[in-house]
């Protein structure tokens, strides 16, 4: 065994050889309490390849990553980077040996420049020992023209853009002269033509002989920027296979253990009348005379581009940023929201775009998260919960939507993401919405998850709800939808029927 | 269909008696092992027992109850994930307040002649008026222009300071009705603090307001957008630990048979200690009252036990220092290990 700090002083002598693999994990095995996060696990990058890890929620894929990241350590089973046994002790360790990760949250200080965070730890000093910011900001620049990365170096972190934050973070691991790239599902938060750009630097960097690892849900991408790919289920490894030697349906069978026969189970329910009728709706700077109606047990599908306002759109509906001027209707008769308690006062459910942030009340439990919204008017005499009963509630609901946890004391956190989130539509289901909002329902949750989901906003329509889908995934939007709305830049630019609406059609009207 | 509800209630309790052993179980420990050590400690070096001394025991907690008044209120603004630093100068403040108007008429310098020799619900109803009046400026200052409670109640606690000295001009007031000092005396001010606990646990654990509280620290967006109206629960949680103060203002003193512009000094530090010790997280949205009333006990063991080893003062506070940070760095090892489950 040799310990990281050799093999650094190995490399520099140019000793080892270059091995066909730069990576190779032999039989990892790793516990934790409770669960088997990984076992007898194999996996090969090879040099200058993008190798995808496809798998459920749950299915080792992250616990992997942090292996090779050196975050955990393996209980069982080996490592071996370039050919050469290692054990990595920490992220640090791992990147300095020039295995590098960016993580699915990024992890730049917002109150520093572009340079500061690439070369934190690393800053080129001036004589004195003083920090030399002008040579920093030069080797930042040369960095960013070799990446093809338009960004000032001096440009504060806070400043930029997710996609922007993205490319610093890529820019920050290629500056370590990194080996192996490990990348956690980086485009979910990304326009189509930013990931465009991404996938470009990618295989600039695949051209160089860098190996990266790509963690992703998106079938497309795979067969994109992918050369190889493997799957995990259950904390097993099931195989990996050039990806252009399968088709979609083969990877969905590998991932799930079984055939999901229809992906969207859309169902043609009747429509009812008009329940919520918004006409001029303004919040200002952010977006302009949004008009629209929805009626009862219809899905109005909301496309567009991150940025365009959709969420935004949401938001205003739902009371957590009041609208500067317009109205909404609620089945003919105008409402005032100007808080989310007005909103649910109204029967109206807003299921938020990001799970952790506005979601889930994370080190609570599954029961308190899940009944929190109900309890604004109902199951409380004198101020005094009647828990027996709301508890009864959750758990028939938690059972309907197939929420998988020990019980329903166990902290949110602790569950998967596909999980969380069924107990967080749970939350509004409870409080019998007649409108249902959904921002990004499925993203970042895994395919079996994402069936359910859909199946129980299909039932929930045929119910007589009338639901508004926001989603960046295409398929999910022209799938699930009735009808679409397509937005760009804060405005509405037009709806489609669903018998008309393409791929082609949305994105018309979404990049304009 | 309700056979069905039923059968699943069963399951919820099932599920829930399957919880592990309550967190406040390894406070207590803690505490058993505290007062292990002094007893051991009294035989060998002070030749008697710590434990067996039920005058001693009695004197521990009354010297506690005050600040476990505080401490039940703080506990419930730092489960919003804040912090209420007035506490201490709020005491002050409706202690000078409250016995201004609770003077005999017997007392030849009382402040307010006109005003001797009125019901004891006088003085004690101003007294939590005027804590709650502190309380209520605090949260009004956090709600709605936002500013970290940290900062807000600071003030508080600076101005609140000042104005129990101007009241006063500095003299303290004396000459009490034996009417309002009856609560200040025998174990009156332990009843008072564990009625409160009681009343407390009971709206964290069973009410709205608790499990409104819980959520806030928790994640206060996520609170927000599932129907909360933060600003006004932080206002009612702020106003609750404002009343408590004026409260513990109120029976300190009564027990003392007079106020002073600078009682209750560092009481707000002593009562956010005994909270963490009990297991509260600073970073909101976990804390049980139990646990802040055994946090309590832990503080007034410590300080006693002290005293009876003939410990010197100076140590005592030095010693006191380093079990409220080791009881944080304790919290932080509990919720780290938490995670990598």
């Amino acid at each position: 065994m040799v310990s990281p700090t050799t093999m650094a002083a190995v490399r520099a002598s140019g000793a080892v050889p270059n091995a066909e693999y730069l990576l190779a994990v032999e039989g990892v095995r790793k516990e934790f309490p409770g669960v088997v996060a990984l076992d007898d696990v194999s996996f090969r990058l090879k040099r200058g390849t993008v190798h995808a890890l496809m798998g459920e929620n749950g299915a080792g894929k992250s616990t992997l990553m942090k292996i090779l990241a050196g975050i955990y350590t393996p209980d069982k089973g080996q490592v071996k980077f370039k050919g050469v046994d290692i054990q990595l002790k920490s992220p640090l360790d791992a990147l300095e040996n020039g295995i590098a990760m960016i993580h699915q949250e990024l992890n730049l200080m917002s109150f520093m420049t572009v340079a500061e965070n690439i070369w934190i730890r690393r800053e080129p000093l001036t004589r004195f020992g003083f920090v030399d910011h002008g040579e920093m900001n030069r080797k930042t620049a040369a960095l960013f023209k070799r990446l093809n990365i338009a960004l000032d170096p001096q440009a504060e972190v806070r400043d930029l853009s997710i996609a922007n934050r993205q490319m610093v973070e890529i820019a920050k691991a290629v500056s370590y002269e990194s080996d192996v790239l490990i990348m956690d599902e980086p485009t979910s938060a990304l326009t189509e033509r930013e990931v465009a750009h991404l996938f470009t630097i990618i295989r600039d960097l695949r051209s160089q002989g860098i190996g990266i690892v790509y963690i992703t849900h998106k079938m497309n991408e795979l067969f994109e920027i992918a050369d190889e790919f493997s799957v995990f289920r259950d904390g097993k490894y099931i195989g990996t296979h050039a990806s252009a030697d399968v088709t979609r349906d083969d990877i969905i069978k590998m991932m799930v253990g079984r055939e999901i026969t229809q992906m969207f189970p859309k169902e043609v329910v009747p429509i009812g009348d008009v329940v919520l009728s918004v006409k001029d709706l303004c919040l200002k700077d952010v977006f302009h005379d949004v008009s629209f109606d929805v009626r009862a047990g219809e899905i109005l599908g909301v496309a567009g581009l991150v940025g365009s306002g959709r969420s935004n759109v949401a938001e205003t509906l739902f009371g957590v940023t009041p609208a500067s001027s317009g109205t909404i209707e609620i089945s003919g008769k105008a409402v005032k929201v100007g808080s989310p308690t007005e909103a649910i006062r109204n029967r109206m459910a807003f299921l938020t775009e990001d799970r952790k942030d506005t979601g889930c009340l994370l080190i609570l439990d599954v029961l308190e998260n899940m009944q929190i919204a109900v309890l604004q008017d109902k199951f409380v005499k004198m101020g005094f919960v009647d828990q027996k009963a709301v508890s009864a509630k959750c758990e028939e609901m938690a059972r309907k939507l197939r929420v998988k946890t020990p019980n329903l004391h166990e902290r949110i956190e602790n569950l998967s993401g596909g999980n969380q989130q069924k107990a967080l539509i749970g939350r509004w289901l409870l409080t019998n919405p007649r409108i249902l909002i959904l921002d990004e329902p499925t993203r970042g949750i895994d395919v079996g998850a994402k069936a359910e989901i859909h199946r129980l906003v299909t039932e929930l329509a045929r119910d007589g709800v009338a639901v508004i889908m926001i989603s960046s995934e295409m398929p999910e939007v022209l799938g699930m939808s009735d009808r679409i709305m397509v937005m760009h830049e804060g405005r509405v630019t037009g709806f489609l029927n669903r018998a008309e609406a393409t791929q082609v059609k949305v994105m018309e009207l979404a990049a304009q | 269909m309700s056979t069905k509800i039923e059968a699943s209630a069963a399951t919820a309790s099932s599920s829930a008696s399957k919880r592990r052993i309550p967190p406040e179980f390894n406070i207590f420990l803690v505490l058993i092992g505290i007062a292990l050590v002094y007893e051991v400690l009294g035989w060998i070096f002070v030749g008697q027992s710590f434990l067996m001394n039920s005058q001693r025991l009695t004197i521990m907690i009354l010297q506690v109850a005050v600040i476990g008044i505080i401490s039940v209120g703080v506990t419930q603004v730092i489960i919003t994930g804040g912090i209420d630093l007035s506490s201490g100068s709020v005491v002050g403040v409706t202690a000078m307040i409250a016995a201004s108007v609770a003077q005999s008429s017997t007392w030849p310098r009382a402040l307010f002649p006109s005003l001797t020799d009125l019901p004891a619900i006088v003085p004690i109803g101003l007294g939590l008026a005027v804590g709650l009046l502190a309380g209520l400026i605090n949260g009004w200052l956090i709600a709605k222009t936002k500013i970290p409670p940290f900062i807000a109640t600071l003030g508080m606690m600076v101005s609140a300071r000042g104005l129990s000295k101007w009241y006063t001009k500095g003299q303290p007031v004396s000459g009490l009705t034996d009417q309002f000092t009856f609560i200040g005396t025998g174990i009156w001010p332990v009843i008072v603090f564990l009625v409160v606990a009681l009343i407390f646990h009971i709206a964290l654990r069973y009410t709205r307001y608790g499990k409104f509280t819980y959520a806030i620290g928790a994640n206060v967006q996520a609170a927000r957008v599932s129907g909360i109206n933060v600003e006004a629960h932080l206002i009612k949680v702020y106003a609750i630990a404002g009343m408590l103060a004026g409260l513990a203002g109120v029976v300190t003193a009564a027990r003392a048979q007079t106020a002073q512009a600078g009682m209750g000094v560092m009481y707000e530090l002593d009562a956010i200690a005994a909270a963490v010790i009990g297991g509260t997280s600073l970073a909101g949205g976990v804390g049980r009252i139990t646990g802040t009333v055994i946090g309590t006990v832990i503080l007034g063991v410590m300080t006693s036990g002290f005293t009876f080893l003939r410990v010197d003062a100076y140590y005592q506070e030095i010693v006191k220092g380093m079990i409220i940070v080791a009881a944080v760095v304790v919290d932080v090892y509990r919720q780290k290990k938490r995670k990598t489950v």
